[in-house]
């Protein structure tokens, strides 16, 4: 037992030695096409509602809230993880993948409760982006302050 | 229409995602970490005033990935720094994610309403 295991270790060392560039390529190459879609999606949604004399703020807000509720319904369906299993961070790192982040604990973890599962679990990613998030937004503001002001 | 702006959405926001693809292979960051690496980056980009070309070259490009949302609560911050002084330091940031931020809890909620978990296989 204890030889076919070690076997199997040296077997896997030895693909990870010779297959992970082509592998990372793949990789960068899904991430690519489906993250540049998922902007090129948000870019058509920001330009229609230009045309329709929305302000810069609220055209923003706008392609957010239909990019964030795709994801969400995505994310229900079952679809956003799978698309996540080929595309990698193509759709982790679009704000879809933040939304994916939130949403899909908070379906998981409801039968835990609406507290301390749906609750608290929502902001198992979310939470961290958000307290490093501001924290860098005040360093920012009071740096602004003192250079600027 | 202009076809090369939108080639240019594409493509500043699929390298940013490259990016994050190859911090995920490459330093087996999890995704919450990367997530965290982009929003500082971002608004550190957008306190320094870098990541302001990115968004005049690559618009949704660069406002779709969280790097987007780093630089919007950069934005937001030296705004509401310049309008009221030193306390918007501490109300400019969240203040111009507001939008973003419920949208996403309200999603959440909805979502977590609609739809019931699904089995692990």
């Amino acid at each position: 037992m204890e030889t076919t295991e070690k076997k199997k270790k040296e077997y896997q060392k030895a693909v990870k030695v010779l297959s992970p560039n082509s592998h990372i390529i793949k990789n960068c190459i899904w991430a690519f096409f489906s993250g540049g879609t998922i902007c090129l999606i948000g870019h058509i949604l920001r330009k229609i509602f230009e045309s329709l004399n929305y302000s810069e703020d609220k055209t923003a807000l706008l392609v957010n809230l239909i990019l964030i509720g795709s994801s969400a319904l995505l994310t229900g369906l079952g679809l956003y993880s799978k698309m996540g299993k080929k595309c990698g961070a193509g759709t982790v790192v679009p704000i879809t993948g933040f939304a994916n982040s939130m949403v899909s604990p908070s379906i998981e973890y409801k039968t835990q409760g609406f507290i301390l599962g749906l609750g608290a679990k929502m902001f198992t990613v979310a939470g961290p982006v958000l307290v490093y998030g501001i924290t860098t937004s005040v360093v920012v503001g009071i740096i602004h302050y003192f250079v600027m002001g | 229409m202009n076809l090369m702006e939108y080639l240019r959405a594409f493509i500043t926001g699929g390298i940013i995602c490259v990016i994050g693809q190859i911090l995920i292979d490459k330093t087996k960051l999890t995704s919450a970490r990367i997530l965290v690496l982009f929003v500082v980056s971002g608004c550190i980009l957008g306190g320094l005033g870098v990541y302001k070309y990115i968004y005049d070259f690559g618009g949704a490009g660069a406002t779709v990935p969280l790097t987007g949302f780093g630089y919007l609560l950069s934005k937001g911050v030296i705004e509401e720094v310049d309008k009221v002084g030193f306390l918007g330091a501490f109300t400019g940031g969240l203040k111009s994610a507001a939008g973003g931020v419920t949208i996403a809890v309200i999603f959440s909620l909805l979502a977590a309403i609609i739809f019931k978990p699904k089995e692990k296989n």
